[in-house]
């Protein structure tokens, strides 16, 4: 019994055979520097510029709007950093949401040291931001607001076109965090007033080490990276090239299987989601049922705690996650699963199955028949769970 | 991550239960910070721990520092129940992971609060035995400063 079923899909992806073999003669044969003179490096610029477009077209953006990264975290500390700065004259107010990726709010943090002031919105108990709160949270001196397209815990969609409409109203910069959503749903920049865009080439099936920020014609943004004239002078350093090309196929492709991915993902993620719900007492789903990313599932179990379940799935085959304290090297649970207001006990307990196209769903059935009995198991081993039964809860 | 004694200790836990009418139990941690130890002691007239059972909600290592404190106190003396420290269970599973060692505390922790109870409730005075802490993650790990 050596199976593997991957359910961490939010974590990573498998990086698909066809974008590997986009990248492979970039290492050995086109290895040239797309600087140079001779026509075998600046063959490479050209085409750094087509990946460019491709990823330009999926966002209805323009290729020089485009500027290529080593991944999500940096694109979300660069629009942070550099806008805030750009803008710190007009004001020093910026606003994001509880529940944002640790690359936005340790990012904040940093601007808070920096004399900026940070609104952090609540969100509400399915992890959406509140339109008029957030409308309400603007002053003279905001100058960003920062929301995730998608959340990577929960998997929660938000209003971003309505988001975006507000910033607009009220000429504030529009940034979105939009690692996780990027591939997987449509996006629009235009449509949505989106100013910033960041995103990360291994979480839609291309490589690690690459991403992009996308930055709206007219945004002043300051360099992150100082040096040569890479990246419109904006990101200095010797292009990732293999990586690029990677992370365009990966783009191309996504864009390609989008529609029918999604369909098939939420279909499974439905089907996981009814079994647990219907064979699993004491837990509950976290996130919104219906605005939400195709592949997430997310419960809470309780009396239990997640580090416990994963080693367990691990020791079936099953990759998981969790937002418990033993899996974040701190000791409180997920940031996102207290802003939606689960108690610590709760929030400890939860698992998070991110799915892919390739799951089946008489992987799905094996995954729940043997978190069944895991869930039994550490149950039986919990004094909360005694406490509960003897306090007159039902077994 | 962990030591092959640690997985064998999660995976099959010794002890696990509840003892009816429990010579003495005590319970540690809390559900705040992901774990909870509940031991229970029965203990002879000889002061010895003739049986021992313990339930845990936390992670691997919490599961796996209950099982093996279990284990070493099993069949001791109540004396000698005082020498099993978190660095005698830790040493006994081959080492935890840092981040961890908070589990083998606990472990220790709740012995102690079971052997507490059992003191109190016969008037008896165990050696060198304080009064347990209801919460042993009080004041401990402050974040570090970033820049």
């Amino acid at each position: 019994m050596d199976r593997l079923i991957y359910l961490d899909n939010a974590a990573t992806t498998k990086t698909a055979p066809e974008v590997v073999e986009a990248m492979l003669p970039f290492f050995t044969e086109r290895f040239g520097n797309p600087s140079g003179i001779y026509g075998f490096g600046a063959a490479n610029k050209d085409v750094i510029s087509r990946q460019r477009e491709t990823i330009a077209r999926a966002l209805n953006a323009k290729p020089f709007e485009i500027y290529f990264t080593a991944g999500g975290s940096e694109s979300d500390n660069w629009a942070l950093k550099a806008a805030a700065e750009a803008y710190a004259p007009k004001g020093r107010h910026v606003i994001t949401s509880k529940i944002e990726h640790h690359a936005i709010l340790h990012t904040c943090e940093y601007l808070e040291k920096q004399g900026f002031e940070v609104t952090y919105l609540d969100v509400d108990e399915n992890g959406i931001v509140r339109l008029d709160e957030l409308e309400a949270a603007i002053r003279s001196d905001t100058v960003l607001i920062s929301i995730m397209y998608a959340n990577n815990e929960i998997g929660t969609i938000q209003p971003i076109r309505e988001i975006g409409e507000i910033a607009n109203a009220h000429g504030v910069l529009f940034h979105t965090d939009a690692v996780q959503a990027f591939g997987h749903l449509p996006i629009n920049v235009d449509e949505c007033h989106i100013d910033m865009l960041s995103a990360s080439g291994h979480k839609l099936n291309g490589p690690k080490g690459i991403g992009f920020l996308y930055i709206r014609k007219g945004v002043k943004v300051r360099s992150f990276v100082h040096g040569g004239a890479q990246e419109r002078k904006r990101r200095a350093g010797t292009e990732n090239v293999p990586g690029i090309v990677g992370l365009g196929a990966a783009v191309e492709r996504a864009v390609r299987t989008m529609g029918e991915r999604a369909a098939r993902e939420e279909k499974l993620r439905n089907y996981l989601i009814g079994r647990i719900e219907k064979e699993i007492p004491y837990c509950r789903l976290n996130g919104d049922r219906v605005k939400r990313l195709p592949n997430n599932v997310n419960f809470s179990f309780r009396f239990i705690e997640g580090e416990s379940l994963l080693i367990m799935l691990d020791g079936k085959g099953i990759c998981a996650s969790s937002g418990s304290a033993c899996t974040s090297g701190s000791l409180d649970p997920s940031h996102v699963l207290l802003a939606i207001g689960l108690p610590h006990e709760t929030a400890h307990g939860s698992l998070r199955m991110t799915l892919s196209e390739e799951v089946t769903e008489e992987e799905l059935d094996y995954v729940v028949d043997n978190l069944k009995e895991i869930v039994v198991r550490l149950r039986r081993m919990s004094p909360l769970y005694e406490d509960f039964v003897k306090r007159g809860g039902v077994e | 991550m962990y030591s092959e004694k640690v997985m064998d200790h999660f995976q099959n836990p010794r002890n696990v239960g509840e003892i009816e009418n429990a010579s003495g139990t005590g319970t540690v941690g809390n559900a705040k910070c992901g774990d909870i130890m509940r031991i229970y002691l029965d203990i002879d007239e000889n002061q010895v721990i003739r049986d021992v059972k313990f339930k845990t909600f936390g992670c691997g290592a919490a599961v796996a520092t209950s099982s093996m404190a279990t284990e070493l106190v099993k069949g001791k003396s109540v004396q000698e129940a005082m020498q099993v420290t978190n660095k005698a269970v830790m040493e006994a599973l081959d080492g935890l992971p840092p981040v961890k060692v908070h589990c083998s505390l606990l472990a220790e922790e709740a012995i102690h609060a079971a052997l507490w109870d059992y003191a109190e409730k016969n008037g008896i005075h165990i050696e060198g035995l304080q009064k347990p802490k209801s919460d042993i993650h009080e004041g401990e790990e402050e974040d570090e400063e970033e820049y």
